[in-house]
């Protein structure tokens, strides 16, 4: 099968009179990480809350795994193999770091009407978590609430989260956002050790980021997708670069 | 176990040491009153479910306390007095409304849900006051309290008594297994961050429905408790005062936690009772001022013990 495992069509998202998401085409491949990278305000958030499913766009057609998903709510597409962190860090922060990874597997075991057994105590739902704690390097902090984690590892756990969804595709909002550089450096090995492994969607400020661990790079700017290429060409357009890195970097 | 679980333990084994003690002080008033703070404390701990475990801040929950009292006195006024059916009925009737009610009121969020749940509670109340042959904004007397064919007769008041003790501890033990199930961790995991719920593929609304339904149900069966208890029904039990009390309750013993309703209900009857009928205090300051007490310890209970009375005891919150 040569589609690509995500595919946008047309997108187009407008808050009133400001046209957040213009016409976008976007496609990522099965394996690749595609890195969306833009100015401030270009409407990164929004294309990917419309790729999760938390926006309806005005027009335009999403595909994933050769479905239509575009009218499906966040919960289906989860449950379709999307899985997303957020910008701004969310967890469940009164919850344990192990109790946030178990929920996410807990919603990908069946449905939850099952009022009676212990669910702490349930190994088919605590033993993939620990799992997804190590993979993040996160299992000697398990027991801790999430609330009292460093901002990192807060992070860190969002991506064990997103992986406890055992997704196709990752959607990754910054994640190494708010990060010092220790943290960040920790955050970007560790996604490279999921990269090739795990298709994602890479929507990232940090520019070391983005050139250390995408294979293409979408440059987004007022809406609209002004070049996608190899990260070599985006280096070398003049357009990205009067546009975006001349003014970041 | 938990110091919150000991003290709960503890506060049962002393509400079972009642009857007895009551008798030896020929004080039979303590049993009606302690009989009364149990069936609130029953609402309470339906309320708790939703408010404190859901996060679903509902302002109309003395509509169950209502429809279970109705479904008791209706069908004992035609006649039919036997509590398995009445108690099935109100158990039922309060489920099938809060289904309704849920499944529209749920559509919304924040101060919505709290007004929507309010308007609804609100015309129940008008329908109660409307129907002339109840009793209308009298209320009516039950001529009969609910008949168990012998096995227990609630006109025996320690009867009565261990009976709403038994329903009390069962309650706390379904919630309690229900907060830590896999669909408690659901509910409360929607509380505690939608937008990450929703993006782990849980979809909150049918457990929160869910949820909804169960605490409408149980809040029933301690309308037809309260109803055998006062031997007298009015559309009272749905005033959205009485919705307010149960959120006091719930609030001042602690949200979210296993012995908080009881601890509620319980400071907040005794209180009252307290209050309004002490003599330490000139009766002009009292007479009917006692809910700014009431209101002034709540304040100071939410500024203070964030976790109300409940979260005074050490221990990992639940």
């Amino acid at each position: 099968m040569n589609s690509p495992l995500l595919e946008v069509l047309g997108l187009h998202k407008s808050f009133g009179a400001l046209v957040a998401t213009d016409a976008v085409d976007f496609d990522v491949r099965e394996g690749e990480t595609h890195a969306v990278i833009g100015p401030n305000g270009a409407g990164k958030t929004t294309f990917i809350k419309q790729l999760a499913g938390e926006l309806r766009p005005d027009a335009g057609r999403i595909r994933f795994a050769g479905e239509d998903i575009t009218a499906l709510p966040a919960p289906q597409r989860s449950h379709r193999g999307l899985a997303r962190s957020f910008q701004i860090t969310s967890i469940y922060p009164d919850f344990s770091a192990l109790e946030n990874v178990a929920l996410a597997v807990q919603a990908h075991s069946g449905h939850s009407f099952r009022f009676w057994g212990r669910a702490r105590a349930d190994a088919s739902l605590t033993g993939p978590a620990l799992g997804f704690l190590k993979e993040v390097n996160l299992q000697d902090r398990a027991g801790t609430v999430a609330a009292n984690l460093s901002h990192g590892e807060q992070r860190q756990l969002e991506i064990a989260m997103a992986l406890a969804t055992r997704p196709r595709l990752l959607l990754l909002d910054e994640p190494v956002a708010g990060m010092g550089a220790e943290e960040s450096q920790r955050m970007v090995e560790l996604l490279r050790t999921l990269k090739g492994e795990k298709t994602m969607v890479l929507v990232e400020h940090d520019m070391d980021a983005v050139f250390t661990l995408a294979d293409r790079i979408s440059v987004l700017v007022y809406g609209r997708i002004v070049a996608t290429g190899a990260p070599a060409e985006i280096r070398a357009n003049a357009e990205v670069q009067r546009a975006y890195l001349g003014e970041e970097a | 176990m938990s110091a919150r679980r000991w003290v709960l333990a503890g506060l049962l084994l002393a509400l079972a040491a009642v009857p007895p003690l009551a008798a030896w002080l020929n004080e039979p008033f303590y049993l009606d009153l302690l009989r009364r703070v149990m069936i609130f404390a029953i609402a309470a701990v339906s309320l708790n479910l939703i408010l404190g475990y859901g996060g679903m801040v509902s302002f109309g929950h003395a509509a169950y306390l209502g429809i279970g009292a109705y479904a008791v006195g209706v069908l004992g006024y035609y006649g039919i007095d036997s509590g398995w059916l009445q108690w099935a009925v109100a158990i039922g009737a309060s489920a099938l409304v809060a289904l309704a009610i849920g499944a529209i009121s749920l559509r919304t969020s924040g101060i919505y849900f709290i007004m929507i749940t309010l308007a609804f509670t609100q015309m129940l109340y008008y329908l109660g006051i409307s129907i002339e042959e109840y009793g209308g904004d009298d209320g009516m007397r039950l001529k009969l309290r609910s008949q168990f064919a012998g096995l227990i007769d609630l006109d025996h008041p320690a009867a009565f008594y261990y009976l709403v003790l038994a329903i009390l501890a069962a309650s706390l033990l379904l919630v309690d297994r229900l907060v830590n199930s896999r669909f408690g961790l659901a509910l409360q995991a929607a509380r505690s961050n939608e937008a990450r719920s929703r993006a782990i593929g849980f979809s909150p609304y049918p457990y929160r429905l869910a949820a909804f339904v169960i605490a409408g149900a149980m809040c029933g069966l301690a309308g037809a408790l309260l109803v055998n208890h006062t031997a007298y029904l009015t559309p009272d039990f749905m005033n959205w005062t009485r919705s307010g009390e149960l959120m006091f309750m719930v609030i001042l013993g602690g949200v979210a936690t296993s012995a908080g309703p009881l601890l509620g209900a319980a400071a907040f009857l005794l209180l009252e009772d307290f209050l309004s009928g002490t003599t330490l205090l000139p009766k002009a300051w009292l007479a009917d001022h006692w809910q700014l007490y009431l209101g002034a310890i709540l304040v100071l209970v939410v500024l203070f013990a964030r976790r109300g009375l409940a979260g005074l005891i050490p221990g990992r919150h639940e």
